[in-house]
């Protein structure tokens, strides 16, 4: 009885959540309840997780026979997703409201989502991995269909379905693959049998397929084709969610699974990494470009910026585990809150999503248009704002990592980007239009967009915060 | 036998029914299904939407009974643990099931 006890103590952060979960169901469930109470709880309930989850990161260890690790890692990322979650429930709200669809069991999808990223940091065999990708997935899919009245997010919901549950068998079977050649999930067993195994076909194949799988959760080429029209079809705070905490869940299984598990993997697939990586940055950049909506735009730096972060992941070194944790939480800060912006401007018909829509946004409401300026410089990557120090240490990585070519087309990649970012900035300040917000923001809603932005430059500032936590990740 | 003598029964009641029972073949008693459901039609035949429902919260409920059975089976080498255990689970099942009820999804109409 006691381990029992030990088990949900020590895994503080995944145990509030869940329960903060369920809790929501029943208040749901009770006819007189309203959204507001359920989206009020849900944020409380996701920033205790996110607190439990800080105290507990320096107590490391693993829990429930095995199955997770506690602590370091998974408590980092925990609460990582736990902030982003509660970010995301508190912009809701008022856009909800606007467009129609302020539903309690937005706030449940998202509570349980959440609970599914945790599972995937805090995995420490590989069927907790998939339980947790198929949990956050599962809710993904419904959230990104929430607005069932329109096509669009009809659209969405069904065409992120189709390709998730095909890339669910990717990773199912490439698990399958990598049982079979090791004779066990466990992550501890497969890093210690990894040194005679890394050459075998079989466990070669499973690992490729699991690239695959997790490849397509964080939107990178050529597995992305389902990014801009999810990201463009959801309701825009539910792209919000699925582009940080989402990516940033699917990174925690590469992280966990590549760096920690195969240290720092073999040759071969660092180098199908690499590739991928490359791809992802000249893709996303270049398309990104032509872009006119801006959901989709955001889109497509989305999966410029998975190929940043899996540069970091195929160099394949410390400093490339600790760039893309870095980077991972810089880059929920800054998107959460561009997409923020996005949904204040954007109008109750999806409408006001083009770029031009932004024209002349400073002078109607200087403060949205400077918050968005900020986010606009961070995902350019421009110094003191945190993207800078999140594309530094990555590329350091691949330096080191002996993949300067990777470094190379990176930083040529991230010169292309600052074309389209401060297109935004040049259209908000420098041309003349009528831009505005669709309706006067909420208090809750800027609070949370300055926020975000305070925390986009103090990273940038004191990065050294981070950089310190990963130190101690395992 | 006693087997040949079964199956020979069978066989002659069966030829029996054939030769002296009346035919009146009509339209419908010479199709496939005598049900009346038509073997060929088109495939893309509208379904209620309650339909989804009742299957989705079938198979939920479903899985429940398929984890529930070998925990009944070994239950007493299981002991403690196994009772604790697959308590949580039905109670998170439960919660599920207050939430379906309450919002009416159990409702036809």
């Amino acid at each position: 009885m006691n381990t029992y006890l030990t088990d949900i103590l020590q895994s503080g952060a995944l145990m509030i959540t869940t329960i903060t979960g369920i809790v929501l169901l029943l208040v749901e469930a009770n006819r007189r309840g309203r959204p507001a109470t359920s989206f009020a709880l849900a944020i409380v309930g996701l920033l205790a997780a996110g607190m439990t989850a800080l105290i507990q990161m320096p107590a490391h260890g693993t829990g429930f026979s095995g199955m997770v690790q506690t602590g370091g890692f998974a408590s980092f990322f925990a609460a990582l997703f736990a902030v982003a979650g509660a970010m995301t429930i508190a912009l809701s709200r008022s856009y909800l409201a606007r467009i129609g669809w302020f539903r309690g069991e937005y706030a449940i999808l998202t509570v349980f989502a959440v609970v599914g990223m945790m599972l995937i940091a805090a995995s420490n065999d590989l069927i907790i991995l998939f339980l947790g990708v198929e949990l956050m997935s599962v809710c993904l899919y419904v959230l990104a269909g929430l607005a069932r009245v329109r096509d669009r997010s009809n659209e969405a919901a069904l065409k992120y379905f189709l390709l998730g549950a095909f890339a669910t068998g990717f990773l199912l079977y490439g698990i399958a693959l990598i049982y079979g050649a090791v004779g066990s999930t466990n992550f501890e067993a497969i890093s210690a049998a990894f040194p005679a195994i890394s050459a075998h076909i079989m466990f070669l194949a499973g690992a490729g397929l699991v690239v695959v799988g997790l490849s397509f959760k964080v939107s990178a080429v050529p597995f992305h084709m389902w990014a801009p029209d999810v990201y463009e079809g959801a309701p825009t705070t539910v792209s919000a969610l699925m582009s940080t905490a989402a990516k940033a869940a699917a990174f925690s299984g590469f992280l966990v699974l590549f760096v920690r598990t195969f240290h720092f993997v073999g040759a071969g697939l660092n180098t199908v990494l690499a590739v991928i990586a490359a791809a992802s940055m000249i893709l996303g950049n270049v398309v990104a470009i032509a872009q006119t909506n801006i959901k989709r735009m955001l889109a497509y730096s989305s999966i410029a910026h998975a190929g940043y972060m899996l540069a970091g992941v195929a160099a394949a070194n410390a400093i490339g585990l600790m760039g893309v944790a870095f980077y991972l939480v810089a880059y929920a800060f800054m998107n959460i809150g561009a997409f923020a912006v996005v949904s204040m401007v954007e109008d109750d018909h999806e409408q006001h999503l083009t770029l031009d829509d932004y024209a002349g946004l400073s002078k109607q409401r200087p403060l949205v248009a400077a918050l968005m300026a900020v986010f606009m410089f961070a995902l350019a990557g421009v110094p003191p704002f945190a993207g800078f120090f999140g594309k530094y240490y990555v590329f350091l990585a691949a330096v080191e990592g002996k993949m300067t070519w990777l470094a190379i087309v990176g930083v040529l990649t991230s010169l292309i980007s600052a074309y389209y970012y401060l297109r935004i900035v040049v259209l908000m300040y420098f041309r003349d239009g009528a831009a505005d917000v669709a309706a006067k923001p909420s208090v809750l809603t800027m609070v949370t967009v300055v926020l975000a932005a305070l925390l986009v430059l103090q990273l940038g500032i004191t990065p050294s915060v981070v950089v310190q936590a990963a130190q101690r990740f395992f | 036998m006693m087997l040949a003598a079964a199956a020979a029964f069978a066989v002659i009641m069966a030829k029996i029914n054939e030769i002296v029972g009346p035919r009146r073949e009509t339209d419908e008693k010479v199709t496939t299904y005598e049900s009346g459901m038509e073997p060929v039609r088109t495939a893309r035949e509208r379904f209620s939407v309650k339909y989804y429902m009742v299957a989705v919260l079938f198979i939920l409920f479903d899985i429940e009974i398929v984890f529930l059975y070998p925990w009944a089976v070994s239950f007493r080498q299981l002991g403690l643990h196994g009772f604790v255990v697959m308590f949580v689970f039905m109670f998170v099942l439960l919660v599920g099931f207050v939430y379906v009820w309450r919002k009416g999804a159990l409702e036809w109409d």
